[in-house]
């Protein structure tokens, strides 16, 4: 079988702080009513299901509140086809959708200080620590295209796009945080 | 800046988020219907300045449809409602009358 490639190949941008292709990572869209959904995210990921804007878990498993009737799961690229196949037999059944979007969406991790002052730059949503705290999954769009994130800590956050508008985000990232731009409103930065 | 909060994920939503959707609480004129309903029905729309009801989607966010009233010229928001819902709540409808108490007639 070829080897999974993630949409930039773990491109690096070395700025204030790191932009980072994640590589290529697992995902599943599930869709229902989410009281139903328990057994399914359960099963899939070891995971509860989330609270409203919230995202139980990371990476490596995990699930976020995408919408009132959709959840977006997290696993291992080379776990996906099994979880998903876990899901449709959890939920056998009932009214459900479940895809596996792996190969759609493209992640980014962002490490290091002021990673709220550097998205704010490009999107519109509040970051103040009050309104966005850590673990909520925040659904908005990050310059021109639609993108999903999170903040794991202060120095730590993920960003989730379209596979097809993953080299753009990684340049409006990487612009971004060039040093020399840290704004200093949320975070004191570094440098 | 024009800002709603999404009644489903209740995300204090700004206008780039979102997608306007024209007036809401149309009542649809199908087969059956006079000419007039149904041309009333497909294109005349009001376009007040001053307090309107209209429909939104939170397109960059959780893509759910949603009702919002505000005022076309101040932005001023009276409130977001579920777009299952056939007419503004009660205590929109207040707001709305207590400023502007010949709006919506």
């Amino acid at each position: 079988m070829s080897d999974p490639q993630s949409a930039l190949g773990g491109a690096v941008y070395q700025g204030y702080l790191t932009v980072k292709d994640a590589g290529a990572q697992g995902m599943l869209t599930l869709r229902g009513d989410h009281a139903t959904l328990g057994a399914a995210v359960k099963a899939a990921t070891e995971q509860g299901v989330p609270a409203q804007r919230q995202i139980e878990g990371g990476l490596g498993g995990g699930a976020a509140w995408a919408s009132p009737d959709e959840l977006l799961l997290f696993c291992d690229y080379s776990a996906a086809p099994e979880a998903l196949e876990k899901a449709r037999k959890a939920l056998e059944g009932q009214y459900f959708l479940a895809a596996d979007v792996s190969d759609a969406r493209a992640i980014f991790t962002l490490e290091g200080p002021g990673i709220r002052d550097l998205l704010a730059k490009l999107c519109p949503a509040d970051f103040a620590p009050k309104a966005l705290p850590t673990g909520e999954f925040r659904r908005s769009h990050i310059g021109q295209v639609a993108a999903a994130f999170w903040l794991e800590s202060e120095e730590r956050a993920t960003v989730v796009c379209f596979r097809s508008v993953a080299q753009y985000m990684f340049d409006l990232l990487s612009k971004a945080a060039e040093p020399g731009s840290e704004l200093g409103y949320f975070a004191p930065t570094a440098s | 800046m024009l800002k709603f909060t999404c009644p489903y994920c209740g995300i204090e939503a700004s206008e780039t988020e979102l997608h306007a959707g024209g007036e809401a609480h149309l009542k649809r004129y199908g087969p059956g219907s006079a000419d007039e309903e149904f041309e009333g029905y497909l294109f005349l729309r009001k376009n007040p300045k001053g307090v309107h009801l209209e429909r939104w989607r939170h397109a960059m966010g959780c893509g759910k449809w949603f009702l919002a009233a505000r005022h076309t010229s101040t932005l001023e928001v009276f409130g977001t409602y579920p777009a299952q819902t056939h007419e503004p709540p009660a205590e929109i409808l207040e707001k709305i009358r207590a400023k502007y108490p010949e709006a919506l007639k």
